[in-house]
């Protein structure tokens, strides 16, 4: 199916099934333990054994001797794999440093050796063998150090690495009311809680790996690049994980060592990344520095807006996006954006929740509270005057972390590009109604309660709407019992729910009648869980085969497809009506379809809106921030399930808690390695940090995004929650701090005094 | 290696295992009680907590050996996907879960932690040491705070507990 005009009225718009708030289906699974994660498939292949990984204590250097002769006599081990006898691996493109390390060193922590024994214990014991002996080079690890030497990557995730309208410097200079700020956001964590895992087994040239991934076709096809092998001869596994955020879209030293391993010892081996190797082996939020000025007419009216952002990565690496929101979000005739890649030698940067706007908010976000106060604006005030319906500057491109898109599409560069929908108005004002911003006191550090100096704050977020192509496939049974297969996965997001919701609305089913089978490389390839795209793809592929099914369904009742009414386990039409199972009587009737986006979704601006507002509590004698209050309001279309979309959205507002008071990978400039990697040291929201969240759909359907008339969501809940935190600390404490997490060492000095 | 007799959800198990073994990797790797997650393997993150002798414990920071004939129950005997116990009723009823790694940790905890408040054990936010504590939900937040959610279903978690402890939910 081929979505290119806008969607008109379907079967989804009944919303009998779609759009209530459905108990996720593999709730029950999850919550007695009996979900299987993916080092948990102890009766899928026996004689499992288990891989312990060696990792790097140099950032970057060689190794000049990897002597595993006492690991290899230790108790109980099969095999050590090192790049000597590993034989030759390939890299897959999405990886940026080698997985397998040595004799060169790419990173800290970067797998070196994998070793193979009977038991656990075994395993770790025979690891802490392995001598190695590493000679270290300098490297490059202070980001602000290397700011000078960085160059244009060329791009960034949505788009170009620089963009220009109109004449900003002259707009700057002319500009009565002018903001010039710089802003840093650190090194951040996904710390999903399930850790990389995976069981790796070899049936002759053929691989199976139960794995822990959010694109299980991404999975195989890295697994198939690195190991040599056609990508038909691997099958990966995947139907629960355990988290992701993005630390999961690419193939890593879990993986690569269970197959290794499981190669050496001629049988299953299993392997999880340890806990304190996950931060400094796999991915990171790169930190930035962010430049931004702004100048407005005194009314409010901005004229002249510049974001600039430098990140570093590894080389050959990838430039955090921080600046592609501010090409979206604000009006203003001149405007430029700028990014800046720096090589630096920590390990790989990359994706993680809401890419690029999770960054790029922090700052604007704030940027925006401090121009509304020279302006002496309300800052909801100041953000409505300056919306805008029309696309303010370059459109946004296929995204790069999406091979399954097409080339960037030209020709849509006219003034008059719009958005598909763009509520932001309505979320700022609605928002601004229920949390009670008329109490704001606008001037900061006035009200206290006790110890505690109380302030509001508040940020508009904007999240790109992604399209990719996502597949499926459904039976109908001799018992009327609908199976969906598609290899999306369920990282948390509801996709079992939702994806169950699309196939009963569009059978005319109960939800009861419909089995889902997902995470599995025999299946048909969906859009995968990433960019906020997984619900809307992936339901819209399920739409797509479920089309296909109908018609299979209404010839073989004798209907015509076109006027069928499938409802109440029936099937309708012209007076007639037939049970739904009678049509899979003589055998199971299958489909498969594949839906793909193109034209309209192309020629509008897709993007999600939403506006945060957060109340704090700040200690006056400590520094110390507490959460009172927070209220999502969010506009991303038709919302499937709304407890699930739901929980996406607190979940991201919590992430954005975290980025705005506690989480900061602190980098050793030294040695050049993520010093707390561990949940100890790298501080992540608990349930004491965390009130009761709100959460509000504005629920309009956007037919230009697909035939599910729905958006993504998951990502959009982050955006603009760090900045609104700190702009409800600035409101509670005159304190401006522009150098995240506004941890209480940056409060104190500057906390009003005590009488 | 050492034969160890463990009582998990009402059966007798003897195990043969290196001493080295933690409960948790007694529970996940030779019993197959896979429900028990390892998130951190260091009692950072609560993922594996269980209840021994009613008192929930991070299955990953006491070995297996140290459990000899004691009372141990898991996320598996609490409930079946079929007859579920209330607090993992709750949870599915409220969502109190996303991915679902930590939720048969948080489950363990909740149960555990709702007899701690019974019995009138105090945590770092009760005010009067020597009164009943309440389940405010400062009290209830503060008591569950050793059970990390990354997906941050924690508005909703506190929903599925409030819910059990017979407030409104």
């Amino acid at each position: 199916m081929k979505f290119e005009t806008a969607a008109t009225v379907n079967p989804i718009d009944r919303m009998k099934v779609i759009g209530w708030p459905t108990e996720r289906i593999d709730g029950p699974f999850k919550a007695t333990g009996r979900a299987s994660y993916a080092y948990e498939w102890h009766d899928v292949v026996p004689n499992q054994a288990y891989g312990y990984i060696v990792a790097s204590a140099i950032a970057k250097g060689r190794i000049n001797r990897l002597d595993v002769s006492r690991a290899k006599q230790a108790p109980g081990v099969i095999a050590v794999v090192t790049a000597e006898n590993a034989g030759k691996l390939g890299k897959a493109q999405r990886n940026t440093a080698t997985v397998l390390g040595g004799p060169e060193i790419e990173h800290y922590h970067q797998l070196i050796a994998v070793v193979v024994a009977e038991t656990f214990e075994q395993a770790r014991a025979a690891a802490g063998l392995v001598e190695v002996d590493y000679t270290r080079e300098p490297g490059r690890f202070d980001l602000k150090a290397e700011c000078d030497s960085a160059t244009d990557p060329g791009k960034i995730t949505g788009g170009k690495s620089d963009t220009t309208v109109g004449d900003f410097d002259r707009a700057y200079a002319a500009a009565p009311v002018t903001l010039d700020a710089t802003y840093t956001t650190p090194d951040q964590s996904h710390m999903m809680m399930e850790p990389p895992s995976t069981i790796a087994a070899w049936d002759g040239g053929s691989l199976t790996v139960w794995t822990s991934h959010q694109m299980v076709d991404w999975a195989r096809s890295d697994l198939a690049t690195t190991f040599g092998m056609q990508k038909e001869k691997v099958r990966v596994v995947s139907p629960y994980v355990g988290g992701g955020f993005g630390a999961k879209l690419f193939l890593r030293a879990d993986a690569v060592a269970a197959v290794l391993g499981a190669r050496a010892a001629g049988r299953p081996v299993k392997v999880a990344l340890p806990r304190p190797l996950s931060v400094n082996n796999t991915v990171h939020r790169p930190a930035t520095i962010q430049r931004i000025r702004i100048g407005a007419e005194p009314g409010g009216k901005i004229t002249a807006i510049a974001h600039e952002s430098w990140s570093g990565d590894l080389p050959d690496g990838k430039a955090d996006g921080a600046v592609h929101q501010t090409r979206l979000l604000y009006a203003g005739a001149n405007r430029m954006t700028a990014t800046r890649l720096a090589t630096l030698n920590l390990p790989e940067g990359n994706a993680m929740r809401a890419p690029g706007e999770a960054t790029g908010l922090m700052a604007l976000e704030i940027a925006i509270d401090e121009m509304a106060e020279k302006l002496g604006l309300d800052p909801v005030e100041f953000r409505i005057l300056n919306d805008t319906q029309i696309v303010p500057d370059s459109p946004s491109e296929a995204s790069d972390d999406d091979p399954q898109a097409g080339a960037p599409t030209e020709g849509h560069e006219s003034p008059e590009r719009r958005f598909s929908q763009r509520h932001l108005v309505e979320c700022l004002r609605l928002g601004a109604e229920k949390f009670g911003w008329n109490r704001r006191n606008p001037r900061p550090g006035q009200s206290r309660e006790g110890d505690w100096l109380i302030g509001l704050g508040m940020a508009a977020a904007i999240r790109g709407n992604h399209m990719t192509k996502s597949a499926a496939r459904v039976r109908l049974d001799r018992r009327g019992i609908v199976t969906v297969e598609t290899d999306m996965t369920d990282i948390g997001t509801g996709s079992y729910t939702i994806i169950a919701q699309t196939a009963a609305e569009m059978m005319g089913v109960l939800l009861d009648k419909v089995v889902v089978r997902l995470g599995d490389s025999a299946f048909p390839v969906s859009a995968g869980s990433g960019g906020q795209w997984g619900a809307n793809c992936s339901t819209s592929g399920v739409y797509a085969a479920c089309v296909k099914l109908r018609e299979a369904v209404a010839q073989k009742l004798g209907f015509n497809a076109l006027d069928a009414v499938f409802e109440d386990g029936h099937v309708r039409s012209g007076g007639r009506s037939l049970p739904l199972v009678q049509a899979a009587g003589d055998g199971e009737i299958v489909a498969e379809d594949m839906v793909e986006f193109g034209g309209i979704t192309e020629q509008y601006e897709q993007a999600t809106f939403g506006a945060q507002f957060v109340e704090v509590a700040v200690d006056a004698y400590t520094g110390e921030t507490r959460i009172r209050r927070m209220l999502s309001v969010c506009d991303c279309g038709r919302i499937l399930n709304p407890t699930a979309a739901r929980s996406q959205v607190i979940g991201g507002m919590t992430m954005g808690v975290g980025a705005a008071l506690t989480e900061e990978l602190a980098v050793d400039k030294r040695f050049g390695f993520f010093v707390n990697h561990d949940l100890a040291g790298y501080e992540v929201p608990v349930h004491a940090d965390i009130p009761h969240q709100e959460v509000i759909f504005l629920g309009d359907g956007d037919p230009m995004s697909s035939p599910m008339k729905s958006k993504g969501v998951a990502e959009l809940g982050i955006c603009g929650v760090a900045a609104a935190v700190a702009n409800a600390i600035y409101n509670a404490t005159g304190v401006r701090v522009r150098d995240y997490p506004l941890t209480l060492d940056k409060l104190l000095p500057g906390l009003p005094a005590i009488s | 290696m050492a034969r160890v007799s463990l009582q998990v959800n009402g059966q007798a198990h003897s195990v043969d295992l290196d001493t080295r073994t933690t409960l948790l990797d007694a529970l996940r790797e030779y019993l197959k009680l896979t429900g028990t997650k390892k998130g951190c393997d260091h009692g950072q993150c609560g993922a594996c907590t269980v209840m021994i002798d009613g008192r929930r414990i991070n299955s990953c920071l006491t070995l297996a050996v140290m459990n000899e004939g004691r009372r141990i129950t898991t996320i598996e005997g609490l409930g079946t996907p079929e007859a579920m116990h209330p607090m993992q009723a709750a949870f599915v009823k409220h969502d109190g879960y996303q991915c679902g790694y930590c939720t048969p940790g948080q489950i363990c905890s909740a149960v555990a932690m709702l007899d701690e408040v019974k019995a009138g054990v105090p945590s770092h936010v009760t005010a009067d040491l020597l009164a009943a504590p309440d389940l405010t939900p400062a009290e209830l937040r503060e008591r569950m705070s050793g059970n990390i959610c990354r997906c941050a279903a924690y508005s909703n978690i506190v929903d599925a507990i409030t819910e059990v402890a017979g407030g409104t939910g």
